[in-house]
């Protein structure tokens, strides 16, 4: 499937250079090798690719790109995200698709969006939840990202009594801070529990001052006091209850990025590129491309909250 | 009975300045602390704050609805086997007395009304992320939101509780405000005490109270209504939500009262009074039968139907780590003591005072039982494995802070009630 996501008509093309390459490959081996010793022909196949490019780029002569060279879908992403920009704000529809088969676990963009806005202890926008199926030695382990599902019929936007939250023009839920109140109904009310509370807790609290102030609470918590860029603003945490301090926080697709024409921070540190972003009003898109296949779905789609984030199985 | 209520009147005072003084320090923490030093989170986001706060003010909604067995619905007298004499048309002396009697419970009632939804709002206001910002609330209301509605009912039910207290004291203060300047600034110049400008005062208190009745199911109904509409939680999504709140209202707000006119009612040890606290308790019995009924349709419906997310919710209540504070002081002493009591020995005033201040007392953990578990159960799969920190978890008991906070408010609302029973004229033969 890994082909798949690249553009349709190279598919093909390089399946057929890779069969060009194999053969190639294996002729080589039948030929040049023989004589060799028994374990050099053993490694031979297990690295056709490498030995054999030459012949391969020389023999496929439909071969329209070299495989290894073939485009990050970060760049192609990159690419549909500045042509998405170009449009009124209305006419996008910013999804998120997550490859599941993709996803190693490896927690990556928790931390880039942890990194990235700045969350302090408590506050977590995209969990990757674990799951172990089966019993050994049929087993498997699943890992499901989870961030806010940006649904288009959010029951958290709702019962916020002071119009605090709502979805905006690109339909992403957001969060006014200097409207929130600190209620938290809308935590509640989140199917996914895709909210959390910024209780103004610090990472650096409770640990030993220095001295000089080199090192120790005092300096090392300057990471923690810098502003984030949350929804375009600035938003220091200068250690009093000013918001985002008693607010409720959440995922917002990274749009103070978007805004400056890059990827959510998950999206781009995702080693398996298993995390796709786009617009889906874009047929030519990836994600476009990913939600009508039909291993797609999302969560709890029987709730009718219908989210923006879909799951490829 | 005089004595033993004048001898628990003092120890009241005492318990409430020591709550009152032992709980500021909650105050304390919450003001230079913040929400840190609270244990509710992300994954719990309600916690004690809340359930006290549905706790008390289901309290004074309860005691609301009582106050207008007198005021609206126009009940004049008990009899002597505790039950209730139509309405007299024509009084005799005897009725009269009678019924100023069962106006100063009204009064009684009001007035518990108002602190307790003191104490709830202080809960509520407390338990803000920004509690400086609760004005929006007000002034910049989403309507979409049952909150946002919430908000308008009690702002209404509240003036309308100072309103009809402040009547049903006028002609009173008005009496008094020669030697009280208190009492006279209190009428606010009005100190017609003419039986036609109490005759004026009792109609207006007639139909506010009826407006109030209206007001008290809508507004308390409308606080289990924010509970009901939340889909995501299996557990509180039902219709039966709101009339579960406000059946809990009756009896928790009734049995208060039975338990307040027992120590601070008119005339403690006479006839009057013991006949009053037979009525009482027989109400307050009639409607922890109708709360069982509600909680057993809740119980049964939502564990029968096998569905797993409504049901562990409902298993965490009866099976949790937690179970006794359901099955000892909810079903024991909640339930099953005050109705030994209250059946048993109805004849005695002291049971009907247990009884009340039983069902009052444990009733806390009704409220915590409806807003903890719902939230307990994480709404997807290994949520609470998924990330660590402060809140992420579905584990929730209430700190010290917590429990702090809650016994100052407690304390506060309870001063206020005794200061006022002192300074007003609630009930005046005591004076």
């Amino acid at each position: 499937m890994a082909e798949s996501e690249k553009a349709p008509t190279t598919r093909r093309d390089v399946l057929r250079g890779l069969g060009g390459a194999l053969g190639a490959a294996l002729a080589v081996g039948a030929l040049g090798r023989r004589p060799a010793a028994e374990g050099e022909a053993l490694a031979a196949p297990s690295r056709p690719l490498a030995d054999a490019r030459p012949q391969a780029a020389a023999n496929a002569a439909p071969l329209t790109s070299d495989p290894l060279a073939q485009e990050d879908v970060l760049v192609r992403m990159e690419r549909e995200l500045t042509r998405a920009l170009a449009k009124p704000r209305e006419q996008r529809r910013w999804v998120m698709v997550i490859d599941l088969r993709k996803c190693v676990g490896c927690s990556a963009c928790t931390v880039a969006c942890v990194a990235e806005n700045k969350l302090p202890p408590g506050v977590v926008y995209r969990p990757v939840l674990e799951e172990e199926i089966g019993t050994y030695p049929n087993v498997t382990r699943k890992f499901v990202p989870r961030p806010c599902m940006q649904c288009d019929n959010p029951p958290c936007t709702l019962v916020c009594p002071v119009h605090a939250t709502w979805k905006n023009e690109d339909g992403v839920v957001v969060v006014d801070y200097d409207q929130c109140i600190g209620c938290r109904y809308c935590i509640t009310a989140c199917p996914y529990g895709a909210r959390t509370f910024d209780f103004g807790h610090f990472y650096t609290s409770g640990t030993p001052q220095g001295v000089p102030s080199l090192l120790g609470q005092d300096a090392a918590d300057d990471y923690e006091r810098l502003a984030n860029a949350e929804y375009g603003e600035s938003w220091p945490r200068s250690g009093g209850d000013e918001s985002p301090v008693g607010n409720v926080r959440k995922c917002h697709f990274c749009l103070h990025r978007l805004a400056e024409g890059m990827l959510p921070a998950c999206v781009t540190t995702c080693i398996g590129r298993a995390t796709l972003f786009g617009d889906a009003n874009d047929p030519d898109s990836l994600v476009a491309e990913m939600i009508a296949k039909p291993n797609v779905m999302r969560l709890k789609e029987e709730m009718g909250t219908a989210p923006r984030v879909y799951y490829l199985l | 009975m005089a004595k033993h209520a004048s001898r628990l009147n003092r120890f009241f005072w005492i318990l409430a300045i020591v709550a009152f003084g032992v709980g500021l320090y909650g105050l304390y923490s919450r003001i230079a602390f913040g929400h840190t030093r609270a244990n509710y989170g992300s994954y719990v986001p309600w916690g004690l704050w809340v359930a006290a706060y549905i706790y008390m003010i289901g309290l004074s909604a309860g005691a609301f609805l009582f106050s207008t067995l007198v005021y609206v619905f126009n009940i004049r007298r008990v009899s002597s086997e505790g039950t209730v004499a139509a309405p007299a048309v024509g009084l005799a002396d005897g009725a009269a007395f009678e019924r100023e009697r069962l106006e100063q419970v009204g009064k009684l009632a009001l007035f518990t009304a108002l602190v307790t939804l003191v104490g709830a709002l202080i809960c509520i206001w407390l338990d803000l992320g920004h509690p400086e910002r609760a004005w929006k609330l007000a002034l910049q209301t989403s309507f979409r939101s049952v909150m946002g509605w919430m908000i308008w009912l009690y702002a209404a039910y509240f003036v309308l509780l100072l309103v009809e207290l402040w009547l049903a004291m006028r002609a009173d203060l008005a009496a008094r405000s020669d030697q009280s300047a208190l009492a006279r600034f209190l009428t606010f110049g009005r100190r017609d005490v003419s039986e036609a400008a109490q005759a004026g005062d009792r109609r207006v208190l007639r139909i506010l109270g009826s407006l109030g009745v209206v007001l008290a199911v809508a507004f308390h109904g409308s606080v289990g209504a924010i509970f009901g509409v939340v889909a995501a939680r299996p557990y509180w999504n039902s219709a039966l939500t709101p009339i579960i709140f406000l059946a809990g209202a009756l009896l928790s707000g009734g049995a208060l009262l039975t338990f307040i006119t027992a120590i601070w009612g008119p005339e403690p040890g006479s006839e009057t009074h013991r006949n009053l606290m037979r009525f009482l308790g027989q109400i307050v019995l009639g409607l922890l039968a109708f709360d069982v009924l509600l909680e057993w349709a809740e119980f049964s419906i939502g564990l029968w139907n096998a569905s797993p997310g409504e049901s562990a919710s409902l298993q965490l209540v009866l099976f949790g780590q937690y179970w006794w504070v359901f099955w000892i002081v909810h079903v024991g002493f909640g339930v099953i003591v005050p109705a030994i009591l209250l059946i048993f020995l109805r004849r005695k005033v002291w049971a009907a005072a247990t009884a009340g201040a039983l069902i009052a007392v444990t009733f806390l953990t009704v409220r915590l039982n409806i807003v903890v578990p719902g939230l307990a159960i994480p709404e997807l799969p290994g949520l609470e494995a998924a990330f660590h920190g402060p809140g992420l978890t579905t584990h929730y008991v209430p700190s010290l802070s917590e429990w702090l906070l809650f016994i100052w408010a407690v304390g506060l609302a309870s001063l206020i009630f005794l200061i006022g029973r002192r300074v007003l004229p609630i009930i005046h033969t005591e004076r």
